[in-house]
């Protein structure tokens, strides 16, 4: 029987959410593919969270769990990957799109021989293969990819794929693996940034300023909405190159792709490389007072006017709203 | 030192992309303008820096068509000293994995080299993959979307952007590093410069003289087709004054779309 492997990321004994859209994903695939779904997990205390993975749909999670696999390294996470494939001859592999799948995906590809298609949008079974949906130009264009051969590796952008029900009966068999754990690049230090409560790429909503703020002393009316609806703060290109913030936060072709399901832009006029990295958001809110702007021509609703007027009552509308539900 | 850095021409970011006739790639004759990958001018930049600190040489490479060698020029004319142009008709249906297979092949026949600098992504296509599968194939460790490098005594210092944070990688030397936004700023090639990038070599090589065949760089994920995005509806404009607009906004977004 065929096998869907797929690579699950977790941290301080959590499992990352992007890593069970992973599982949920693999599940769907499964059953038009004749595969089981097995996950693997790297690290120490991988083996708890087994039942958590297979409540999501897999069939075995193999563990790494020595505990030189103490703390994320390339080299070693792609040799326990490697030679997991190894072990089940995978027909499809799938990693999540985050910082670690992608900077691990590509090294494993390059040791199996495997095809990887980046940043997975949508996946389906067409003649018993692989079709992957992705975009390109950071979103301006969508490739229909296929592929030759064995592996079929993909990685899977967070937030587009759902959850799959939670299923807490559901068993895994649980393999204890083991890989080279050595590596000769290595973290030294984590430092957290002060960005990084609601992170960008897995953002449910995002707010975002651009030049209508007119400086960064009144970026807090973008950053005071975000905190109001629990948003991910993001910028346009023109007021990161100005240095207003960090180049985190920039959303578009040079800086994050994303997709919430509702994007705020406050006084960003659209520019088309702006446009490339949130058009594919489910919802979008322009905030503008230039109604030609181009931004309202992916919006879903607009609001023409003054952002130093609507940001405020904005706030404050979502602030009660909020206070309503309790 | 000796530092490889890879680059890829890519359509301007402005550019509006329209599918070419065959339905699986870019209209080429519509791209106004090719650039360097803006990744990779951060990558060159950075080499230029710690060459300037530390004395030894740049060698750009790069893997595509004809054209490409104007992202060359680019890289010797900010002052890279030589180039390597892996030009091959069997590259131009390659996926990444061809792409890095080329490009590991021509570094090697460059070494001794201490550092390989890349752009975190090409633009465009959007990977994000070539830098830690030249890491693999050349059996080297890789630090990913750099922000900041700093080079010693047969190793390097480098901060990686991570979700919500900064790693900081110890490697030794020689390595892969692909560099992020942030990293430096670019500099612009002066006159002088652009000058000068007429006379330095670029080595013109295509797979066979690498010792590969059509077969290594045959794709193994495949564009089968092309299309935009689809269209979005129309926008829907919120009439009243401030404080109405946000009130009425808040409802739509809870009511009609559910979204908060």
């Amino acid at each position: 029987m065929a096998t869907i492997l797929t690579f699950a990321e977790h941290r301080d004994g959590k499992l990352r959410r992007s890593s069970l859209e992973v599982v949920s994903e693999a599940r769907r695939l499964a059953s038009p593919l004749g595969a089981t779904v097995s996950t693997v997990l790297i690290g120490p205390g991988g083996e708890a969270l087994a039942g958590e993975v297979a409540s999501y749909g897999a069939d075995e999670v193999r563990v790494f769990d020595d505990a030189a696999f103490g703390s994320y390294a390339t080299e070693a996470w792609a040799a326990a990957l490697g030679q997991a494939i190894a072990d089940t001859k995978p027909s499809v592999v799938l990693v999540p799109f985050t910082s670690l799948g992608k900077d691990m995906a590509p090294r494993v590809a390059a040791k199996v021989g495997a095809g990887l298609a980046s940043d997975c949008v949508g996946l389906e079974v067409k003649g018993g293969r692989l079709v992957g949906r992705r975009p390109v130009y950071a979103g301006k264009a969508y490739a229909t990819v296929e592929w030759a051969g064995e592996p079929q590796m993909a990685t899977l952008r967070p937030n587009v794929f759902p959850l799959g029900t939670k299923d807490p009966s559901r068993q895994a068999a649980v393999v204890k693996a083991t890989a080279s754990p050595s590596a000769r690049a290595k973290v030294t230090a984590v430092r957290a940034t002060a960005q990084g409560k609601v992170q960008l790429t897995e953002a449910q909503i995002i707010v975002s300023g651009g030049r209508g703020l007119k400086g960064p002393e009144n970026f807090h009316l973008v950053e005071g909405l975000a905190e109001a609806m629990g948003a991910a703060v993001g910028a346009s290109r023109a007021v990161v190159d100005a240095g207003w913030v960090d180049h985190q936060l920039q959303v578009g072709q040079t800086g994050k792709t994303v997709s919430p399901s509702l994007y705020v832009a406050c006084g960003i006029s659209g520019a088309i490389q702006h446009l490339a990295g949130m058009s594919s958001s489910k919802y979008i809110v322009a905030i503008n007072k230039d109604k030609d702007a181009p931004i309202f021509k992916v919006a879903d609703y607009g609001i023409v006017g003054d952002v130093f007027e609507v940001l405020p009552k904005l706030t404050a509308a979502a602030k009660a709203h909020l206070a309503s539900r309790g | 030192m000796k530092i490889v850095v890879c680059v890829k021409q890519v359509p301007d970011t402005e550019t509006r992309v329209k599918v070419a006739a065959s339905g699986d790639a870019i209209s080429e004759t519509d791209v106004g303008s090719w650039i360097v990958s803006p990744y990779d001018e951060f990558a060159i930049e950075e080499a230029l820096r710690i060459k300037e600190a530390k004395g030894g040489e740049v060698v750009a490479v790069t893997a595509g068509p004809d054209r490409a060698q104007a992202a060359l020029r680019t890289a010797l004319a900010m002052g890279a000293d030589s180039a390597v142009h892996v030009k091959d008709a069997a590259l131009e249906a390659s996926d990444a994995l061809g792409t890095a297979r080329a490009l590991a092949a021509a570094i090697r026949t460059l070494v001794p080299v201490d550092l390989v600098l890349c752009g975190q992504q090409g633009v465009g296509g959007d990977n994000s993959q070539v830098p830690a599968m030249l890491a693999e194939l050349l059996d080297l460790p890789q630090v990913t979307v750099a922000v900041k490098v700093e080079v010693g005594d047969g190793k390097a210092t480098v901060e990686r952007e991570v979700e919500g944070g900064r790693e900081t990688w110890e490697t030794p030397l020689p390595a892969v590093v692909s560099a992020q936004k942030g990293l430096n700023e670019p500099r612009y090639a002066s006159l002088k410069g652009i000058m000068g990038a007429k006379k330095k070599p670029v080595h013109v090589v295509d797979l066979a003289g690498l010792g590969l065949d059509a077969a290594a760089v045959a794709p193994r994920v495949k564009v089968a087709a092309l299309e935009l995005p689809p269209a979005r509806p129309a926008v829907r404009l919120i009439e009243g004054d401030p404080e109405g607009q946000a009130k009425e906004l808040i409802r739509l977004l809870h009511e009609e779309a559910k979204v908060i």
